[in-house]
């Protein structure tokens, strides 16, 4: 429910950027959502579909790009994905680490005309 | 025309931003923060009046209390004679920046250790600095030994973790060597665990103490 906020946040900045460019309209946005980034898309969709209404941005049409949450190797360094229950290595044992891109949550680049 | 430009930007950054200032208020006062997270009914505010007991007649401690059903641990705090401010969370999931500003600012501060009790959740929480200087998470045995591996953004970004509820162990199945594994694995700081009863009391004293030393440098 945090989405609230975080969407008019965006919608601040998108908008900053589109006057910068002295654009009349923003017609998409795309957003990069990482797993772990306690952030859902469908959330931020219905707050921007509100928020956005008689601004530059309203009509816009939002792309979201997913960073799963994967696990690299601390031993071997290879990635794979996590499971729930176990940090183990598939291939040599060793403990994982979380790579941190998934905690990402950021916009990537907007179109104006 | 349609012009693609490249922005590259952290939504956060807003949070992140007052999150610094908090952090620069709080050292200012002499301040060292506590942001204590875990799942609703963990133990937050037993482990939070448990070390309060401990430490008040060494140091000035105060809280910001978070949790989100009334005011009910708010007036458990300010029964034990310590100031405490009592955020109005509503329907929430997360305390933020911006919120512990205006809370901080209607707490008086002292020179001392100052706790956050943020709302029970293992989820949001961790994405949202509020200036604190330690993030503590506490994990409670009935919850389960898997909480390090389901929870993984919140475990590592823990500084401290706590082990609640240890006296209940004999009754229930929880794999201490599966919760510690996973989160030797997922933290990579090393967050030291302590494990604790707010029942029995044991393990406080450890935890207490870790905390002052830490706070004095």
């Amino acid at each position: 429910m945090h989405e609230l906020s975080v969407t008019q946040n965006m919608l601040e900045l998108v908008l900053t950027e589109a006057d910068k460019a002295g654009a009349a309209r923003i017609t998409s946005i795309k957003l990069v959502i990482g797993e772990l980034s306690s952030v859902i898309d469908e959330s931020i969709q219905l707050y921007f579909d509100m928020l956005s209404e008689g601004t530059k941005a309203a009509g816009a049409h939002l792309h979201f790009r997913y960073i799963p949450a994967s696990l690299s190797c601390s031993t071997c360094g290879k990635d794979f994905p996590k499971s729930g229950s176990d940090f183990t290595c598939p291939e040599c044992g060793g403990w994982a680490r979380l790579t941190g891109d998934a905690k990402d949550f950021y916009i990537d680049s907007i179109e104006v005309e | 025309m349609s012009v693609t430009i490249k922005m590259m930007q952290k939504i956060m950054r807003n949070n992140n931003e007052v999150a610094a200032e908090n952090r620069a208020y709080f050292h200012a006062h002499g301040l060292k923060t506590i942001n204590v997270m875990a799942s609703p009914g963990a133990g937050k505010t037993s482990v939070i009046l448990g070390l309060i007991e401990l430490m008040r007649e060494k140091l000035n401690v105060a809280v910001i209390e978070g949790d989100t059903a009334g005011s009910i641990d708010a007036e458990k705090v300010n029964a034990a004679g310590i100031p405490v401010v009592q955020i109005n969370s509503g329907g929430r999931c997360h305390l933020d920046a911006q919120i512990i500003r205006e809370a901080a600012e209607d707490l008086q501060a002292q020179t001392g250790l100052l706790f956050i009790e943020n709302i029970g959740n293992l989820i949001c929480p961790s994405t949202f600095d509020l200036g604190e200087d330690v993030k503590m998470v506490i994990a409670s045995v009935p919850e389960g030994h898997d909480k390090p591996y389901k929870y993984l953004a919140m475990f590592e970004a823990a500084d401290i973790i706590v082990l609640n509820k240890i006296d209940l162990k004999p009754y229930i199945d929880f794999d201490e060597e599966a919760f510690r594994t996973g989160i030797a694995a997922i933290n990579t700081k090393k967050a030291p665990l302590f494990t604790v009863s707010c029942t029995t009391k044991s393990g406080l004293a450890e935890l207490a103490e870790y905390l002052m030393t830490q706070n004095q440098r």
